[in-house]
């Protein structure tokens, strides 16, 4: 399953210039709001014909402007969960997966009712009113009912956006299982919630002023100084692979990385599963020599790849811890005085580490 | 008291009218209703105003109007008559005029209805593969079925009630032209008429009351299925 676009369409304030692929896995759409993600979204499921455009599913032709293809929204077979659900108020929760169900290819693989029912936890709401249902029970219905349509690729345009933090807790482990699970099904997934996309996301897209300003593995991208303006200081920060080795009586559990081990409280996954580490770059302080006497036992030996200079007075700073890599924000100033310099040895302290629970899978 | 064989008649003649009336024009106010509320267009505004015309005009113009066009000397009225359909002086004119003074009633009540309904749920159906015919009746049909009921209702009611483009149009005669406002109207010019249009009166008041307790009951089970209750 591939989708490749290629857009174009002018807004009262913007215009949007889009071209981007999305292969197998989660391919993320970041960008701060009213960067045009939506509209790619819309775009590609149907509702919205750009002034410019050609879009490719596998290779099937949905839209190319130049030769006037338009294929509808019904005959895309793509499913799109919007962050406001959008369910049936008329139907049931058990109405409203049929609702799904219905319009399925003829002879489509895909889940049947039970094993969606099952995967989203929806045994209790079947009898239910959307009305009477959470936002979150609402994101898992619409969710259920996107895949019950037996789509070749699912469309989620900020499905947790509107929901708190437990909701979204609530949801979070079902993405993680479609994307790992058996199904195996593409996903496009717009947010702006970088937290969201370090745990999910395969590939990201980064997209500001309407056009796109990064996109690669997820890794990759955001390992990349360059992106941290797109991010936003705050949020910026690698995302590596550990693996669980030991949990502590303590409640401190300690992970395997590949430049050494790190330990830290709240591990919520089993022994031997991998999981994504989410480090801040804002919580990456940098020493010359190995720290002693620190209340921080997370140091790793680390060395400098590349030091990008940013606009005000701070710099970020591409590091290599083993075959992983780090991103660590320092003033400029702390650039001159350590003396780094790319290919520099060092020690990195991680203040915070946040981890993104769940497994990886692949 | 008891009402006499042309109050019987009269009844029976209105609610005829009436039910034609309705059924016939529910489809036709439906898809009006539909165009005001979800196209643009050139001429929307015109669309908009003809359709409410029968609304502003005195019924007597309006069933002068129709006598120029459907008279039995009037264009439309001798191509009609050509197929064996008159119109001018028959119950099938009263159906027509009712039918008009009835359509802007409905097309409104149907028209906020439709524009009540959130297009993001058409567009999340169409996501699902429901080509636009279901999307219509699986989603919007459902939900504007409160309304359509109540555009229904008053169209039914005004039906019943249409005196002035009626008289005007199709006449006043007894048994065959003469509905239940018309009957009344006569009675009272007779000496002693008035016992029977007092019997007219109760029976129009009662038919147009169970019209509305009707739909009152029906639009209370559809809001209650949406609730979920």
């Amino acid at each position: 399953m591939t989708l490749s676009l290629s857009l174009s369409h002018r807004f009262a304030d913007f215009t949007l210039e889009i071209a981007l692929d999305a292969g197998p896995g989660i391919t993320a759409l970041f960008g701060r709001s009213g960067a045009g993600k939506t509209t790619v979204i819309n775009a590609v499921g149907g509702f919205l014909r750009p002034d410019q455009g050609r879009i490719v599913v596998d290779d099937e032709v949905l839209l190319d402007t130049d030769q006037g293809i338009f294929v509808p929204p019904h005959k895309r077979h793509l499913g799109t969960v919007f962050q406001d659900a959008r369910l049936f108020p008329h139907l049931s929760v058990a109405q409203n997966l049929m609702f799904g169900a219905r319009y399925a290819p003829r002879g489509s693989a895909g889940p049947g009712f039970d094993d969606v029912v099952a995967l989203l936890g929806l045994e209790e709401l079947l009898g239910r009113a959307p009305a009477t249902l959470s936002g979150g029970q609402r994101q898992r219905v619409a969710l259920g009912r996107a895949l019950l349509s037996h789509p070749r690729m699912l469309l989620m345009d900020e499905p947790l956006a509107s929901l708190d933090g437990p909701r979204k807790q609530e949801i979070l482990p079902f993405l993680e299982r479609l994307r790992d699970g058996p199904l195996g099904l593409p996903i496009l997934y717009v947010s702006h919630a970088v937290d969201e996309i370090a745990r999910l996301a395969d590939t990201l897209v980064l997209i500001q002023n309407g056009s796109v300003q990064a996109q690669g593995p997820l890794f990759d991208v955001m390992a990349d100084p360059a992106a941290v303006p797109l991010l936003g200081v705050r949020e910026a920060g690698a995302v590596i692979e550990a693996d669980v080795i030991a949990h502590g009586t303590d409640g401190i559990s300690t992970l395997r990385v590949s430049a050494g081990e790190i330990e830290l409280p709240g591990v919520q996954a089993s022994i031997g599963a991998r999981v994504r580490l989410r480090v801040l770059a804002q919580d990456v302080i940098l020493s010359l020599s190995r720290p002693k006497g620190l209340s921080s036992v997370n140091v790793l030996a680390v060395t400098v790849d590349t030091i990008h200079p940013g606009d005000g007075p701070g710099a970020a700073i591409a590091l290599r811890a083993g075959s992983d890599r780090l991103l660590s924000r320092v003033t400029a100033r702390a650039v001159a005085e350590l003396g780094l310099v790319p290919g520099l040895q060092c020690y990195a302290i991680l203040k915070a580490t946040t981890v993104a629970p769940g497994s990886i899978g692949r | 008291m008891t009402p006499d064989a042309a109050a019987w008649d009269a009844l029976r003649l209105s609610l005829w009218v009436a039910v034609w009336a309705t059924v016939l024009v529910v489809p036709l106010a439906l898809w009006v209703a539909w165009v005001l509320a979800r196209r643009e267009f050139w001429g929307k505004a015109l669309l908009n105003a003809a359709v409410h015309l029968p609304l502003v005009l005195p019924p007597v113009v309006t069933g002068y109007l129709l006598l120029m066009a459907f008279g039995r000397t009037a264009p439309f009225g001798r191509a009609l008559e050509a197929v064996g359909l008159q119109l001018a002086f028959h119950w099938s004119g009263a159906v027509l005029a009712a039918m008009i003074m009835g359509f802007p009633l409905m097309v409104r009540a149907m028209r906020l209805a439709i524009e009540a309904v959130d297009p993001k749920l058409e567009e999340a159906a169409s996501s699902l593969g429901a080509p636009r015919w279901s999307v219509f009746a699986r989603v919007t049909l459902p939900l504007i079925l409160p309304g359509i009921l109540a555009g229904t209702v008053m169209g039914f009611a005004k039906a019943m009630g249409e005196f002035g483009a009626t008289i005007t149009f199709v006449a006043n005669i007894p048994g065959q032209t003469q509905t239940l406002p018309s009957a009344i109207w006569s009675a009272l010019q007779i000496p002693g008429g008035e016992s029977q249009a007092v019997i007219m009166v109760v029976m129009a008041t009662a038919v147009a009351i169970s019209a509305v307790l009707l739909s009152e009951l029906l639009a209370r089970r559809v809001a209650a299925r949406i609730a979920g209750t």
